[in-house]
């Protein structure tokens, strides 16, 4: 309040006051400052991690090289889901930010599996 | 006596220094939470998707084999996995770009922002090539939008993917005209990392239907 007394008071003080004003972060830049970020190379060695991951998916494809038999289907469903959480915590900065933001996302996340997990049980989509 | 002064109309000048502070946000309204609200909107926006794409991906998987009363193809019949391997390679690739830019802007690299910004958008537009071609594939190999309810499924599924990455390349190329102009700055990084969940959020849904769709054998 008594910011914006001075600023209608001394019109040349507006400059001076705006300036103070404009250090307090926004909230994005506050969350940044709050913890620590991952270096460029942290996120590389993610995306190799990712890429090898992918690669493997891949290979499982071509059966004449290597048959997985009964552990295909739960190789890939693992994979998928640590490729998943891998770019949900790194990239998308979910092991780094605020714990309710991951709630959000993982409640969205459940809500949909459990809702077609249902519906295609009633269906009879594993009968 | 303060509240008596300062209750004036606000100047123009008032107004531009209101934008300084908070620049085309609304950040700025202190929310109680103590996180920021648009960052909050995004996720809860990025979890109703999940059930967009979660309605999509039932549908499929229901109608996978149904080869309709005409026993015409289905689009497992005519799938070319090393290709779409590529595709979901370029696309994976992407998140990692859109991530250094947000890194690069966060620590008031601009000029690298900036380039990794186009990289994404560049690899989102490899992607979406990636997927007119195999549409236009498919097509030529009979399996058409309406021939039995697995096409259509598939065609709206990953039609549906295909217009998030093209909307997200739209988001991209608008940061990038901005950078360039010199109105991206250090203080919008918040911008470009809800820009950024949106693009790494189409990224896990492609790991989804690149495994369940394309890889887990019918």
């Amino acid at each position: 309040m008594n910011t914006t007394t001075s600023e209608h008071e001394a019109p040349d003080a507006e400059e001076a006051t705006v300036p103070k004003e404009a250090t307090v972060p926004e909230d994005g830049a506050r969350e940044h400052s709050e913890h620590e970020h991952p270096s460029d190379w942290d996120y590389v060695k993610i995306a190799l991690i990712l890429a090898v991951i992918t690669a493997v998916e891949v290979f499982t494809y071509f059966e004449s090289v290597y048959d997985w038999g009964s552990l295909l289907i739960p190789s890939l469903l693992i994979m998928m889901v640590v490729k998943f959480w891998l770019v949900a915590t790194w990239f998308m900065h979910l092991k780094f930010d605020n714990p309710i933001f991951s709630k959000m996302f993982v409640g969205g996340l459940l809500l949909a599996v459990g809702v077609y997990v249902a519906a295609l049980a009633a269906f009879e989509f594993w009968a | 006596m303060t509240t008596e002064t300062s209750a004036p109309v606000a100047s123009d000048a008032d107004t531009a220094a209101a934008a300084l502070v908070a620049p085309g946000d609304s950040n700025d309204h202190g929310p109680t939470t103590g996180i920021s609200n648009t960052k909050l909107a995004m996720w809860l926006f990025l979890g109703s998707e999940c059930l967009l794409f979660g309605g999509l991906i039932s549908t499929y998987l229901l109608y996978k084999t149904r080869r309709g009363p005409d026993n015409l193809a289905i689009p497992t019949d005519v799938f070319d996995i090393p290709f779409t391997s590529i595709s979901s390679f370029v696309l994976l690739m992407s998140s990692l770009t859109m991530v250094l830019a947000l890194a690069a802007l966060t620590r008031g690299d601009n000029h690298g922002a900036r380039v990794w910004l186009l990289a994404t958008s560049m690899l989102g537009g490899v992607f979406i090539g990636g997927q007119v071609y195999e549409f236009t594939s498919f097509l030529r190999e009979g399996v058409g939008f309406t021939n039995n309810p697995a096409s259509s499924a598939f065609y709206a599924l990953t039609g549906f993917h295909g217009v998030h990455v093209s909307l997200g390349i739209v988001m991209l190329m608008s940061l990038f005209v901005a950078s360039w102009q010199g109105k991206l700055r250090q203080e919008h990084s918040e911008t470009v990392e809800i820009v950024g969940l949106y693009w790494h959020f189409v990224d896990v849904v492609w790991i989804f239907i690149f495994t369940v769709i394309y890889l887990v054998p019918a």
